[in-house]
Parts: C-alpha cells; structure tokens; sequence
C-alpha cells in the first residue's frame, strides 16, 4: 500500500468505499435478504473461493482469469445481484499465501462492485433470480449475456485503471491479442456459469462438479502440456549444443541465432505460431554442418572447388536431418535456404530475391550478425556497431533490406548481449577451431578455380 | 530389407484377430439397428439429429492422443448424452436403444468421411470401440428409463444419477480393458501393464468425457436444445488441451529421432544404427514387461546412445562397435550422459546413457542393459537380415552372458529376433 503512488490509493479507497457502500445499502434495504437461498450462496462462495484460489486454471500469461467468473455469474442467475456481490466478496479470504491484504481486499471489493452490475444488467435486461424454468431457456440467454458484458467491462475496467495507476503496466503492453483471447476465454466461463445455474433446479450443487470435472481435466493435460513444451525446449537446444562441441568458437551460437531471429520476426510482425517455428528453425540451422568434413573446416587458406561443395551441402543435410519433424514445415524452407543471397549468389540453389523464403532471409541476417560479433579464431569480435554497419552495407546484395530494417529496430530497442570472449584455447589441449566461418561475411571463403 | 524390419518391430498396421472381431461386431450391430430404425420409424427426429450432429461434428474434431490412440471426445460424450437421456426440455424421450445405436452409427460414419475425403483412412477398430461402448451403455439404459424419468419428474433425480454414474464408470472400465486387451496383442506385451497404461493413459480423458455426457443428459432437462452448443464448451477446451498435449508428445519423439540422425550424419556410425537399435531396445522393453513411460525412456536414451560421440575430435573408425576399447565406450557413454544432462529435464535417460556400457555385475538399470545388448546385436549385423548372420550375432552376444550382457535380455532379444527372421522369411 505505501509504495503506491497517491492517485492509486484514491482510488483503491474509492473502490473499497463504493463495495462498502453497495453492500450495506443491500442489507438495509427491506427484504433484500429475505430471498437469498443462503445454501445455494454457500456452495457458490465455496466454489468462488475454490476457483479463485487456483488461478492457474487455464488463464493466459498477462490476464489472469479464472473460472471463478462462472460461479460469480451462476449467483447472478440463481440469487440475484445481492448474492452475486456476497459470492465476489469472498475473493478476500483467497487461500493463496502470497496475496497481500490489499490486494485481497481490492479483488474482493471489486468483484463485489461487478456482481451488483450484472445483477442490475441481469435484471435490466428482463432476466429474473431464481431457478431457471424450462421454459426460460432460450430467451434467458439475452438477460444473461447482459449480466455477462456488465461484469467483464466492469472487472476489466476496474482493474485496468488499478494496474495504470499502480504503474504496473505500461500503456502498450497489454496487445489486442491478449485482449481478444481474454474475451474468448471469457465467453466460455459465462458458459460455465449458465451450465451451473441450468442445472441447479435438477441435481444442485452436484452441477458445478459435472462442469468442473472436464475443466480440472483440461487443467491437467495443460499442465503436462507447458512441462513438454518447456522439456522439449531445452531438449533441442542441449542437441544443438552438442552438434556444436565439436568447434571451440561457434558455442552458443545456434541459441543466439534462435534469439536474433525471432526478434526480427517479432518485429516484422509474425504470429505466435510462426515466431515458434523460426525459434526452432534459427536453432537447427546448421545441424547439417557436421556433414563437412572436419579437414575442410580447418583447412587454412583457399579451398577446392570440391571442398567449398561439402561446405554448400550442409543446409541440405540440415534438412535432411530434420525433415522427420511434422511441425517445422516453414522452418525447412528457412534452414535449406539460409545461406540464399538476394543477388542470387548464394546456395544451395541460387535463389534470388524474394524468391528466398521469407524465413531464409530472417536467419541470414541472424546468422551473419551472431558470426561478426562472436570470437573467431583468425579475429577478434567486431563491435555491434560494425556488425550493422556492415549488415546495412550488404543489404540489397546479401541481405533482406526489410530485415535489416527490422533487425536495427530491434536491436536498438532490445539491445543484444554479445557472447563472452572467448580465450583462446591452451595449446596443449587438442581443441577443435576452425579456420573460416562460412556465415562470416566480412571474410568469404576463397575458392581455388580449377579452370 | 529394412522395411519388413519396420513392419515386425513397430505396432502392426494390419488388424489382428481381436480387432477383426471387434470390428464385425460393431458392423453387425450397426446393420441390425440402421435397418430397424428405418423399419419403425425414428421417435423425436429433432432430437436425434441434434444429437447426430454432434457426434458427427466430434468426430470430425477426433484426434490421436500418444501411442498412437485415437480419440474422439466430443463425440463420445454427445453419444453418452443421448443413451442417457431422460427428457428435452419436459417432453419424455422415449428413443430405443436400437436407435441410440443408429444415430451413433450415421453421425460417425458422417463425421469420418471428410476425414476419409482428405486421405486419412478410418481407423475402424477406434471407431467401432466408441460404438460399443456407446452401445452398452444403451442397451442398459433405455429399459430403465421410463421408471427413472417417473422419479424425476417427481422431483427427484437422485436415482437417475446414480445409474447413470455406475453405467458410465461400468462402460468406462469395460473400453480400457478392452483397449487393453488389443493392445496387448497389438505389440506384444502382457496385459496387466497394458491395463495400467491404458488407464494412465486414457483416464483423466475418459474421466471429463464421462461427466460430460452425464451433464449433457441432465442439461437437456433444464436447457431444451440449448443444452448441445452450451455443453460442448467445456468439453472443447478439455478437448484444446489434450490436443496440444499429444502435438508436443509427437513432435518431441519425432525431434529426438530426427536429431539422433546427426551421428549418422557425421559420419560416425552407420546409417539407420540409432533407430534400429532404439527399435529392437522397444521391442525388447516390452518382451520384458516395461510400462509405457518406461518405455518412452528407453527409446529416448536408445536414440541418443552414441551422441556422446559428437564431442570427439574424430569418427572412430567404423563406429563405436562392440569391438571398441572398452574405455573408449565408457567415454563416450559419460559424454553422451553429460549432453543429455543439460537438457535439465531427462535425468533418467541421461542415467541409462551414461551406463550403458557397465557389466551386469555393477548393476545397470535395465534399460541399459537392454541398450546394450541391441547396440552389440546391431553393430554385428548391421542392417541385414540374415538368419546365418542373426544366429552368429546373438551367438557372440550370449557368449559373454552373464558378465558384459544380461541373460534374461539376452535371451528376450533371442525371441524377438527369431520373431523377426520369422517376418523376414515369410
């Protein structure tokens, strides 16, 4: 509480005086307690509690919703607004330990606020507490989906101005995506709460276990679901790291061209799913390089038109390696053709222009800017500086001007953290280093013309 | 060559007789209630496509959970809903259970033609397990259905929920043995483990379809029709998790095995060495009774055995054979062990990795010892399927039995690889 800022503990006071003030009217008021079941209020409360206590359940990263919503909305249905606000007050007694008290009250007072709103809007709208009939549905569905829009804009209006003030938050922060997962996700608790409510008048408070049941399921397949996928995050990047043992100075680098890359797709606009398949793409890269014979890699000066042929091979082979995997469909595009120039100079195929994937011409850049700016061992890191300074310069010829563009943006905003030197290795110890880089392209590789 | 290989050790494509039988079953069963429906004429059509409708739009949204399960939740459940119902909305169901059966039937076979359309072939034996099990749970049902609706209407809804939770955990019980059961024969392990598989495995989901398709009767009491789009919500978002739980379970298997090619790829060891040696350690695995997560362990670690050996400066020649200096293998099976640690999650496989190659004597975890004894047999024979060469190979690998191999390994391997020089005669 002391360390927020004054307009937020106004309003924090304003919040908690406006439930106050709603909840005593409530009580004072004749009769309006009379009609409460206070049964059905108690295995409401119980469940709101229940909910509220587990907010993990199926909530998305920023906003944390939870099916608490549906049996604040069930109470709307089935007592009225009064209920509605007694059922969200109890969000103050929420059993997660970390929960400050002003945040219990705050979360208390305001669902209690939204209760009052869709009980009105409830009842606005033509809708009447009480058991549903039969012969209600559907015509309950427009009371209802009026209860349902009072308290979602009152709970995110609420809570949005505390968030601001508090400084939580910044203005662009929360993206519309966020906010339309946020009303879906919202559409199917007020689901939930109409599924409660129907079926009360049959087999009461057994109802809210029939809906529950499925939900607790879901909670658990996700919860196995984030373990794999963060499992099976580290799994692939531990392989690539392994794939790049073999040569002191590359280490790390496959991580760092995951990292770059999906800056600049993020930058460029892509969606979740296509960010994720050029994380693994800016990953697998260059797992075909264990294809180039060792001797080539280490061969000091030019090379055989035959040898740079094993060079230009890796992607292939890349690819080839990774072709098993379903999911990465853009992705192979992406690793196949990452050494593509826009100028039709580059291999496998000699790709111009925007001939190249659009993934391909992502990782280049990617790969070009991590090469530059670690420790080779025929030179020192570049700055970052001469890293883009180059990066522009080659743009039109080598690179994507567009994600060149995107990549400065990116990189300005972001900034980008460097590998550490890396020493050069003891002389004693037989340690891989190569003697070129074939993403470097401040040093192309030199080719012996046979001809 | 390599294909027959494939065909023997993996879970057959054909059917077996079990599921034959099955199949016949839910056919029969399908022909004697489209054809009695159509004879008597269906009670409350309204009501029955609705629910057609749903079951054949769960089935279009069908998916196939690990171990290659296919499952339709939505499906079964709008199934169960309608077996279980009582009434729509106060007005009395009274369909037969033969035209419970039918209206599964139709809505499933609808539901699965665009599937067929867009070249996925119908998995019969799923399907007809769904129209079982459905089937049962009607068959038990629809006669009592009459008395229990009196009480209900009366108010009380207690005894109709009782039956209905005991037929469906009846029904539930029934489908993974029955699961089970094919799946046993299926890929030939013993059928107490592949009861506990099919119930860790198919549970939690048969567990939420259940409820719902209870909800889904009760619903149509109090909600009229209302009661189908409203209570597929929850359903679809179980159903939403699970599909993303199975998608990262299968790109996972399908990563791993993709990258434990990059040895291969490197030259340093034989191509096609890692999957057939992951492939003969399952089949192996399951000749012993290993349980599914066991298993899953077991091909992880058999796939990434030789990753160990991207860390050396040079391929050694001709692979990390049996015929290796001992100390060089116990290298590169604690390199491989350390690459794998990284990960920070698969401790066990980094575990059977790193002692893959220690004596019987020093007590392995069996899946190493079952590692080992398939990394020898495949390095002795390589991609071949020769019977003279199978029998030296496993000759040489029993010799030394008891001190570098497991005899019980050994001799599980000896049937497996009969089983396969079997295959490959045929």
């Amino acid at each position: 509480m002391r360390e927020l800022p004054w307009p937020a503990k106004v309003y924090f006071v304003a919040v908690i005086g406006t439930a106050a003030l709603l909840l005593v009217r409530g009580a004072l008021v004749p009769d309006a307690l009379a009609g409460i079941d206070w049964s059905t209020l108690l295995v409401l409360a119980l469940l709101f509690l229940l909910c509220e206590s587990v907010p993990t359940l199926l909530n998305i990263p920023q906003v944390a919703v939870s099916v608490s919503y549906s049996a604040a909305l069930a109470a709307v249905v089935l007592i009225g607004p009064a209920g509605a606000a007694l059922v969200g007050l109890t969000a103050c007694l929420s059993v997660r330990p970390s929960l400050a008290l002003v945040k219990r009250l705050f979360n208390g007072a305001q669902y209690a606020i939204c209760g009052y709103a869709a009980g009105w809007a409830y009842a606005g709208a033509g809708g009447r507490p009480g058991l549903p009939e039969v012969s209600d549905f559907p015509g309950i569905l427009l009371p209802y989906a009026a209860a349902t829009a009072a308290f979602v804009a009152g709970n995110f209006a609420l809570t949005a101005v505390m968030l601001r003030l508090a400084a939580v938050v910044a203005r662009d922060q929360v993206s519309l995506r966020v906010i339309v997962q946020f009303l879906v996700s919202y559409i199917g608790y007020a689901t939930f709460g109409l599924l409660i409510a129907a079926l009360w008048s049959t087999v009461q408070s057994i109802s809210t276990v029939l809906v529950l049941l499925p939900l607790f399921v879901a909670r658990w397949a996700l919860g196995h679901y984030h373990a794999e996928q963060r499992s099976y995050d580290a799994t692939i990047a531990a392989l690539c790291q392994a794939v790049e043992t073999k040569d002191y100075y590359t280490r790390g680098h496959c991580t760092r061209v995951s990292a770059a890359s999906s800056m600049i797709a993020e930058e460029v606009g892509m969606g979740i799913e296509r960010l994720r398949a050029i994380r693994y793409a800016g990953m697998l890269h260059d797992v075909g390089k264990l294809g180039v014979p060792t001797k080539v890699l280490q061969k000091d000066g030019r090379l055989t038109e035959e040898e740079f042929a094993a060079i230009q091979l890796h992607p292939m082979r890349g690819l080839e390696i990774v072709r098993g995997i379903d999911f990465l469909d853009e992705a192979y595009a992406g690793i196949m053709h990452h050494h593509e120039r826009l100028d039709g100079k580059g291999y496998p195929m000699g790709l111009a222009g925007m001939e190249i994937p659009e993934f391909a011409r992502i990782i280049a850049v990617a790969d070009a800017f991590d090469s530059m700016t670690s420790d080779r061992s025929y030179r020192r890191a570049k700055p970052i500086e001469t890293a883009v300074a180059e990066l522009r310069k080659n743009a039109g010829t080598q690179f994507d001007p567009v994600m060149v563009d995107a990549f400065v943006t990116a990189l300005d905003r972001d900034g980008w953290h460097p590998p550490a030197t890396v020493a050069p290795p003891p002389d004693d110890v037989p340690i891989e280093t190569t003697m070129k880089d074939h993403d470097d392209p401040t040093t192309p590789i030199q080719v012996v013309s046979e001809r | 060559m390599r294909e027959r290989r494939l065909a023997a050790v993996r879970p057959s494509q054909g059917l077996d007789s079990g599921q034959l039988l099955l199949i016949c079953a839910a056919g029969m069963l399908t022909v004697a209630a489209i054809s009695h429906t159509a004879a008597t004429g269906l009670v409350a059509p309204q009501v029955a496509i609705g629910f057609g409708a749903l079951i054949a739009a769960g089935e279009l949204a069908r998916l196939t959970m690990p171990g290659n399960r296919e499952v339709a939740p939505v499906s079964t459940a709008a199934a169960l809903g309608y077996a279980l119902l009582l009434d729509v909305g106060g007005r009395q169901a009274g369909q037969p259970a033969l035209q419970v059966v039918a209206v599964m039937a139709v809505g499933m076979i609808t539901g699965g033609l665009p599937h067929i359309a867009v070249g996925r072939p119908p998995r019969l034996d799923a399907m007809a397990r769904r129209l079982l099990a459905g089937s049962l749970v009607s068959f038990a049902y629809r006669p009592l259905a009459g008395s229990l609706y009196e009480k209900a209407a009366g108010g009380n809804w207690w005894p109709a929920l009782g039956v209905m939770a005991v037929l469906v955990t009846v029904m539930l019980a029934a489908d993974l043995v029955i699961a089970a059961m094919l799946r046993a024969g299926q890929v030939r392990t013993a059928i107490g483990v592949a009861v506990r598989d099919e119930i860790r495995m198919g549970g939690p989901l048969g567990t939420a379809v259940a409820a719902s398709g209870i909800l889904l009767a009760l619903a149509s009491h109090s909600m009229d029709m209302t009661a189908l789009p409203a209570f597929a919500a929850p359903l679809l978002v179980t159903q939403v998790a699970f599909r993303k739980y199975a998608g990262i379970r299968a790109t996972y298997l399908q990563t791993v095995r993709a990258l434990s090619r990059v040895t291969e790829v490197g030259g340093y060891v034989e191509p096609g060495h890692s999957r057939r040696v992951s492939q003969l350690s399952l089949a192996i695995g399951r000749e012993l009774g290993l349980s599914e997560p066991q298993l899953l362990e077991l091909e992880y670690a058999a796939l990434m055995h030789d990753i160990g050996q991207l860390s050396l400066r040079d391929p050694i020649p001709g692979g990390a054979t049996v015929l290796a200096d001992p100390a060089q293998a116990k290298r590169i099976a604690e390199l491989g062990a350390e690459v794998i640690r990284k990960t920070g999650v698969l401790h066990a496989v980094a575990e059977i990795v790193r002692r893959q190659c220690d004596p019987v004597g020093d007590g392995p975890p069996l899946a190493s010892r079952i590692i080992r004894a398939a990394n020898a047999y495949d390095d002795l024979v390589g991609g071949s399927s020769d019977r003279d060469r199978a029998a030296a190979a496993l000759e040489r690998v029993r010799l030394d039995g008891g001190t570098a191999y497991d005899p019980v390994v050994v001799e599980a391997m000896a049937r497996v690889v009969d089983r396969l020089v079997l295959v490959a005669r045929l």
